[in-house]
């Protein structure tokens, strides 16, 4: 019996490598100027679901929740091994804080059906919360193993994971199914060549309506023909919307998040008052006598 | 009239007995939230043997520590300390509950939330009462707590409020909240509580645990060392650790020296790593991403060497050496010994 692992990924702005470009004049940043990347600890997510599927045959779903331009990262999981991808995106959604997120991405599990585990990168580098993991878990009544470097192993319907603990670790046992959520602790494998070539016609059935604006093709073939062309042939990206998941209106998106934001600041890198130490003997010298005398060193 | 507000929960973690300092701070912040609202400061403890932490919280300030003692609880997993707090939540509605940002408190707390159905902040630098306008919603509220918290990679600073029921939720990164000095003999009010754990909340099993206490101690450390990745390579860290030790002081690092393998994690200073507030830091070969100085700008002084003169840690340092640490560091451990 194979397993279903199904990973969820995030599409995130790069806050992490912030380039002057990216800076406005005031010193804060411009955030629609931050490239979108693969949210790094997804990939590690997605790593272990394909190390999974090499040792025991599992069949890797990937699904993202975002705008219709997430399906990039979708076919980037595709590129690296993953055998099936689902967005879910919906105007509905835009607003919702990690409840919201993860009610809803419970829902998509829950649409996709059966599966033996879920595999979520610890925590997305634009909001840095972690608890999207947990609160899917919590959702499906699922156990779940956090801050996980590797899976010892699957089997008799149980994992056996290693997870980091403050200063140290632990080695935990759970029934299937159970969410797992990963740190970066394995090297995510490059996308092949091969699968790249195959799987960058991977389209969303939006992308293929959006690449042919009237519906009825001159050569007479329509958009549902070339979706179930796609589909024969394994490159169709699943789409759905929040009533396509079941999910309740009421507890996605804005009016599912019990968390508002009242205020945003920018933190602003200003030149302070930083006094110039000239790098001499004698500069130096100053500096440690000034930081004695006011106690700073003693 | 208005229902009477919930208490200020603190929930306590510990390991062994021993209470984590993020605790400690939080329940010093509890008290000072506790008294404006006029409230009570309460404390969860958990675990397997722990009642010896009791008069440690009360002499912090709680003025009640719900204790619950079952094996089971040791050690932590998390399914059952959720089990344990939802329920004491469904009991007591207290008004606000805070969890330390630590690996513990920022899995636990999430299940918790999720299954309240109630909001959730993650890694809180600070927390106010304030009242709050939701003008999407036409809708006003007071005495709420504003939840304040650096996000998208620590560029913004963002004040969140939790307008669903009570408690408000929030997880609080540590170093961030005071530590008060403790009032030995001050008393409060024990509640046991007997926990209904049941078999689905024990289906996780600990088969292999090892841990040791941190060796480096940087929240407490006065004087910091720092390096980067301009130390280029593990064996040049000596000079930081030279530094270190002629100055009396700690070895902290960037995330960048720890990615690079020359210093363990234990010794990382910013956003992913600890927060630190020492009398003197001194950041080498250290750029200053937002990062970075998130975890250690309220350093009372602070000293940056580095060799490019634009290096964004300038912005943040006291005192500015564009050099070579591998000259600046040498003379200023001469210096400092022929003081």
């Amino acid at each position: 019996m194979s397993y279903t692992v199904l990973v969820f990924v995030k599409q995130v702005p790069d806050t992490q490598n912030i380039s002057g470009d990216a800076m406005t004049p005031e010193g804060t940043v411009n955030r629609a100027a931050l490239p979108a990347i693969f949210n790094p600890e997804d990939l590690n997510a997605l790593e272990l679901a394909l190390q999974l599927k090499d040792r025991y045959g599992a069949r890797v779903v990937v699904a993202t929740m975002g705008m219709p331009a997430a399906a990039e990262v979708l076919r980037q999981s595709l590129y690296r091994g993953a055998d099936e991808a689902v967005l879910v995106t919906d105007r509905a959604l835009a607003g919702a804080d990690t409840l919201a997120t993860s009610y809803t991405l419970s829902c998509c599990a829950k649409k996709i059906g059966k599966v033996d585990l879920i595999l979520c990168g610890r925590q997305a580098i634009d909001g840095d919360t972690a608890q999207v993991g947990p609160q899917i878990a919590e959702k499906l009544k699922m156990p779940q193993i956090c801050y996980v470097e590797e899976v010892v192993e699957v089997g008799n319907g149980r994992i056996v994971a290693r997870r980091a603990i403050d200063g140290g670790y632990e080695v935990l046992e759970a029934p299937l199914p159970a969410l797992l959520t990963v740190i970066d602790a394995n090297d995510p494998r490059p996308m092949n060549a091969k699968r790249i070539m195959k799987y960058k016609r991977a389209r969303t059935p939006s992308e293929v309506a959006k690449a042919h604006p009237n519906a009825n093709y001159t050569d007479g073939q329509t958009v549902d023909d070339e979706l179930k062309a796609l589909a024969a042939n394994g490159l169709l990206i699943h789409e759905y919307n929040a009533s396509d998941i079941g999910a309740d209106p009421s507890r996605i998106g804005f009016p599912g998040s019990p968390t508002k934001v009242k205020q945003v600041m920018s933190v602003v890198l200003t030149a302070s008052e930083a006094k110039s130490v000239p790098a001499t003997a004698e500069g130096i010298n100053l500096l440690i006598h000034e930081l004695i005398s006011d106690h700073t060193l003693g | 009239m208005a229902e009477k507000l919930g208490n200020v929960w603190v929930f306590i973690e510990q390991e062994g007995g021993k209470i984590a300092d993020v605790s400690l701070e939080l329940v010093c912040k509890a008290r000072e939230l506790a008294d404006q609202l006029k409230v009570k400061t309460e404390a969860l403890l958990l675990g397997g043997n722990v009642a010896g932490c009791v008069d440690t919280l009360y002499s912090y300030g709680c003025d009640t520590v719900y204790l619950v003692e079952d094996e089971r609880l040791e050690p932590f997993t998390v399914l059952p300390y959720a089990r344990v707090i939802m329920d004491l939540i469904r009991e007591h509605k207290p008004n606000i509950l805070l969890f330390g940002a630590t690996l513990k408190g920022r899995e636990l707390a999430p299940r918790v939330a999720s299954e309240k159905l109630g909001g959730l902040t993650a890694d809180c630098t600070d927390l106010r009462i304030d009242d709050f306008e939701d003008k999407k919603n036409n809708k006003s509220y007071t005495n709420k707590l504003m939840q304040i918290r650096p996000a998208f990679g620590g560029n913004i600073i963002a004040t969140i409020v939790n307008t669903w029921d009570d408690p408000q939720m929030v997880t609080v990164r540590e170093g961030v909240m005071k530590m008060d000095a403790p009032v030995p003999g001050r008393k409060g009010k024990l509640v046991r509580v007997t926990p209904k754990i049941s078999d689905v909340e024990t289906v996780v099993k600990v088969l292999e645990r090892v841990r040791a206490d941190k060796e480096v101690d940087l929240k407490g450390a006065q004087i910091i060392v720092s390096g980067g990745y301009g130390v280029g390579s593990k064996a040049n860290f000596k000079l930081i650790y030279d530094l270190a030790e002629a100055l009396g002081g700690e070895v902290g690092a960037s995330r960048a020296a720890v990615d690079a393998g020359w210093i363990d994690h234990d010794h990382q200073v910013g956003q992913t790593g600890v927060t630190v507030r020492p009398r003197l830091y001194i950041a080498c070969g250290i750029s200053g991403s937002i990062q970075h100085v998130a975890g250690m700008k309220e350093s009372k002084k602070i000293i940056a060497i580095n060799s490019d003169p634009g290096a964004p840690i300038f912005s943040t340092a006291h005192y500015a050496i564009v050099g070579d640490l591998n000259v600046v560091i040498p003379q200023m451990i001469k210096a400092f010994k022929a003081k």
